[in-house]
């Protein structure tokens, strides 16, 4: 096959069909508020550690429901559980308990 | 005094509905706690989506209430039923006897104070969506210069659980585009951000409206709720959001700031509701037990609703619903002959 010059970088899209969402539904069964999130963004940015690390709420519940544990572990390790997230969420997701519940489950997956 | 129809509420709803019940032959009597016809229409400027003058449409809405008898700054003291009939007394000292009632009584704004964080009552350039028309009307802003930079929160106090009201109130997001062109007609040197959730452009006309402020007047959607505003040392505003299409935190200083406040039921008919027994549902607007087929009925035999009373809607489909309402109160009026 010819050349082009050009090569496939893995990992950069999501592929639903092969998505693991087996912890994202532990999850649901301990915090079923994880579901209620709109993604308007309140918790990023009231965030006292969002400016600083790459910590938003918002975006790990995605990543999470979408298969992407280990990026979705990432961007919560700034967390300081505060709970200033929990205060402004207009849903009034319980956030300081599903950061504890991802923990408790993500920490042993991923290590 | 005897009628067919008692309405309760001079807004759009009541004032179409009492043409309406009047065409159909009907005797109505309509009441309304102010001292003006009219409602909330009395105090918007221009309407969304082709901006026709409000008072324009509330002139032509309270030239034609047919021979219905209209009783201004009147509220309802007591209600009881009788054979069927309500006893409605007034507080002006009159009693109505009607064979049906129709609600007309509307919505309230939300209270933006009860959001603390966003600073209305506590910074002078923090204001709501009513308190701009109040200025357009003026055609003036008072005590400030000239706004360099102009922003709206969306949904301020609707999708809002910790404010008690879960639900979209459907009507801002166009007001905040129609608001946001006006002011910009207005001060044209002006930068203006809209913070929103969703924009919900679902109505004929809207889209385009929402593309001409993109492209005709350069406004500018930001994708993120915006979370505190504080005040720094020359007055100006500090607003932090998250623009979650790009995933990072924003802070910007503005000059003026627009909080669009959402509908929510009027607590002020809380004592009608109660004498009635008039059955609520879960987000406090008047529930409808036959919401797809007679939108006009309640949970009382001879009660009838028409407008926003029983949730948000636009001015034409609260014209629709009166015309609706009236028709269903006519079917029920002869069915009782």
């Amino acid at each position: 096959m010819a050349d082009f010059g050009y090569g496939l970088t893995p990992g950069k899209g999501i592929n639903l069909d092969d998505c693991n969402s087996d912890l994202f539904q532990k999850i649901v069964e301990r915090s079923p508020d994880i579901l209620k999130c709109i993604a308007c963004g309140s918790c990023t940015s009231t965030c006292s550690g969002s400016i600083f690390s790459r910590v938003s709420f918002r975006r790990s519940i995605l990543l999470l429901e979408r298969g992407e544990n280990r990026e979705a572990l990432n961007t919560l390790k700034g967390c300081m559980l505060c709970g200033k997230c929990f205060i402004i969420c207009p849903r009034g997701i319980n956030t300081r308990d599903i950061i504890l519940t991802v923990n408790q489950y993500y920490k042993k997956e991923l290590l | 005094m005897i009628a067919d129809v008692l309405i309760i509420g001079g807004g759009p709803a009541g004032l179409e509905s009492a043409a309406c019940i009047s065409e159909f032959g009907h005797k109505a009597v309509l009441i309304e706690r102010e001292s003006q016809l009219g409602g909330h229409l009395l105090k918007w400027d221009r309407l969304f989506p082709d901006s026709i003058p409000s008072s324009q449409f509330c002139e032509r809405l309270t030239g034609n209430t047919g021979n219905s008898k209209v009783i201004t700054n009147s509220n309802i003291l007591s209600i009881k039923r009788d054979n069927g009939r309500f006893i409605s007394k007034l507080t002006t000292g009159e009693s109505v006897e009607s064979k049906t009632l129709l609600m007309t009584t509307g919505f309230a704004l939300f209270a933006a104070e009860k959001k603390q964080e966003y600073g209305y009552n506590l910074y002078n350039r923090v204001i709501t969506n009513s308190d701009l028309e109040d200025i357009f009307k003026k055609g003036t802003v008072t005590g400030t210069e000239k706004p360099a930079k102009i922003g709206f929160v969306h949904c301020v106090g609707s999708r809002d659980e910790k404010a008690c009201n879960r639900n979209c109130s459907k009507v801002c997001c166009v007001t905040a585009v129609k608001q946001a062109i006006e002011l910009k007609e207005m001060f044209p040197e002006s930068e203006i951000f809209c913070f929103y959730m969703d924009l919900r452009m679902f109505g004929r006309g809207y889209e385009d409206l929402y593309l001409e402020a993109q492209t005709k007047y350069g406004i500018r959607f930001i994708r993120g709720r915006v979370s505190e505003v504080s005040e720094d040392i020359n007055g100006n505003l500090i607003i932090k959001a998250e623009d979650t299409l790009i995933s990072k935190p924003v802070r910007i200083t503005l000059n003026l700031l627009v909080l669009m406040t959402g509908i929510i039921p009027d607590q002020d008919n809380s004592n009608l509701i109660q004498q009635l027994g008039v059955k609520l549902a879960d987000d406090g607007f008047v529930y409808s037990p036959d919401p797809l087929y007679g939108s006009g009925k309640t949970n009382i035999d001879g009660l009838f609703v028409a407008g926003s009373v029983t949730g948000p809607k636009t001015l034409p489909e609260v014209i629709n619903e009166a015309r609706s309402t009236s028709l269903e109160i006519h079917n029920y009026l002869i069915s009782k002959d």
